[in-house]
């Protein structure tokens, strides 16, 4: 059977919870590297 | 355990997708920290009074693990569902951390082999491949776009962990001030033991988080005759047992084996490579160590943001297609590398940013390149099974590399000249993938799983 669902966002909270918890340390982690990077062009 | 099996992660109606990717990603995010361990490489060294080659084979063990333990645990993981596989991988590589920080403390080198190499890199493998086949289920429409965003955290894990890695071990070092510095055995024994803690609540996170569809589930909008449509695409399914038996999978194979050989080639020579391209008559170069580590960390972006924006295009163009880029492109890009990369340093630069993007999107494409070959049915297990490629072109990538070298003179005095043996056999591997992904098929339909109602018309000829 197949059923299609109309996506909700029951918590949209948890959401940007669950998105920050991985963000936030992948945006240091990029940013860390391209201020190494910087040294390629300076 | 019941609850961490599939039943109880089956999705209530309503939820929302979208907790999927970072789920997987948080499980990524950590095991990508093998890509760190130069961090502590010296270190280790110093403290165990060792060859560099003694501890880099820690780092070996662990990918030769991670490519034997995908293989070999991947129907258990489609089996049990995502949960338990993060849960055990969780488990597997916070052990890892801690029976390695044993070994540290202890001055037990084999410790460390045991602890980091084999019960981490069972981790790895189990933790790589957990949330591939939930994610291209809740992602039919996009399923280049979905792993893509999991597998690049593959790519973003050593960006965060090395950094963190070099002000923790500044922290647990009293010494980290003196000039010429290395950090202490006692200082990444420490680290070890907080990367276990760490590692383990953001897995387990991950592993709470994610959820599979429930039976029949399919997006708002998305209609799988669509899917029919393209070419190369299917709609039935293969079992792991017959996809190892198909022509189709073996193609795959040597592309990816090609394609992760040839990238590995500049990576592992990454920061001596560039400053060996401009080096002078007078034997210094004109990049510095600076500019070396700059150009290792634009490569660690290219990696990363190859795996995403890659096979998140491939949903458009085709997995064949970009696999032929890859590759082709890839060829390409290696010749002219090999012929004419020493004449400047932005030609060099981006000409290694693209191999390395295209490098890191080979990894993030095959999930869903299997999917349109195979199916969902057992695409995690068959995903597991592919990945000893890379266990191959791990060992493959840097004996290439370094034997062609290792002929040309010492390091330290090599010139762009001296690379151009490597880089060209580098281009015929591509060129053997190329032709590889070229042949790839649509799989015979006596491979498919039977459907209600329908029987194979005949059993596998290579079954027998």
């Amino acid at each position: 059977m197949s059923t299609a669902q109309t996506p909700v966002t029951p918590s949209t909270g948890k959401l940007i919870l669950a998105w920050a918890l991985v963000g936030v340390p992948l945006a240091y982690g990029v940013y860390e590297t391209l201020t190494r990077v910087a040294g390629l062009f300076g | 355990m019941g609850w961490l099996d599939r039943e109880r992660t089956i999705a209530p109606p309503g939820f929302n997708r979208w907790l999927v990717p970072p789920a997987a990603l948080a499980v990524h995010l950590c095991i990508g920290q093998a890509y760190a361990t130069s961090v502590y490489k010296t270190a280790l060294v110093k403290h165990f009074g060792a060859s560099l080659t003694e501890i880099g084979v820690i780092f070996s063990i662990a990918i030769v693990m991670l490519g034997l333990s995908a293989a070999i645990m991947g129907t258990w993981v489609d089996k049990n569902g995502p949960r338990k596989a993060m849960f055990t991988s969780a488990v597997f590589w916070a052990s890892g951390f801690l029976i390695g920080s044993l070994g540290i403390f202890t001055g037990q080198l084999w410790l460390v082999y045991l602890g980091y190499g084999v019960v981490g890199g069972i981790g790895l493998g189990i933790g790589y491949i957990s949330p591939v086949s939930t994610l291209i289920k809740w992602f039919p429409d996009r399923p280049g776009l979905a792993t893509g965003m999991a597998i690049m955290g593959f790519g973003g894990g050593a960006l965060i962990a090395s950094p963190v890695s070099t002000a923790l071990l500044k922290l647990y070092d009293p010494n980290s001030g003196a000039k010429g510095w290395v950090a202490s055995g006692d200082s990444v024994g420490k680290l070890f033991l907080t990367l276990a803690v760490v590692y383990l609540a953001y897995m387990m996170f991950g592993a709470f988080t994610i959820k599979v569809p429930a039976e029949g589930w399919k997006p708002a909008g998305f209609d799988p005759a669509n899917v029919r449509a393209a070419a190369l695409v299917t709609t039935e399914n293969v079992s792991a047992k017959n996809a190892v038996k198909t022509r189709q999978f073996w193609l795959v194979w040597i592309a990816l084996f090609c394609n992760v050989t040839a990238g590995i080639g500049i990576l592992e020579q990454a920061a001596p490579m560039i400053q060996d391209f401009f080096r002078q008559p007078d034997g210094t170069s004109l990049a510095s160590a600076a500019v070396a580590a700059g150009f290792v960390g634009l490569l660690s972006i290219g990696n990363m943001a190859g795996r995403f924006a890659w096979s998140a295009t491939s949903d458009a163009t085709g997995r064949k297609r970009i696999y032929m880029l890859f590759l082709g492109g890839g060829a390409v890009l290696y010749t002219v590398l090999a012929l004419a990369g020493s004449t400047t340093t932005v030609l060099y630069v981006a000409l290694a940013f693209v191999i390395i993007s295209f490098y890191g999107g080979g990894f993030a494409t095959a999930p869903a390149y299997l999917r349109d070959l195979f199916g969902t049915f057992q695409v995690g297990a068959i995903h597991g099974r592919l990945l000893t490629a890379w266990s191959a072109a791990g060992v493959a990538g840097p004996l290439i590399v370094n034997a062609f070298l290792d002929a040309q003179g010492k390091p330290g005095a090599l010139t762009a000249a001296s690379y151009q043996p490597a880089l060209l056999t580098m281009v015929a591997l591509l060129v053997i993938g190329f032709v590889a992904n070229l042949l790839v098929s649509l799989v015979d339909a006596r491979f498919h799983e039977p459907r209600p109602g329908r029987v194979r018309s005949e059993e596998p000829a290579m079954e027998a």
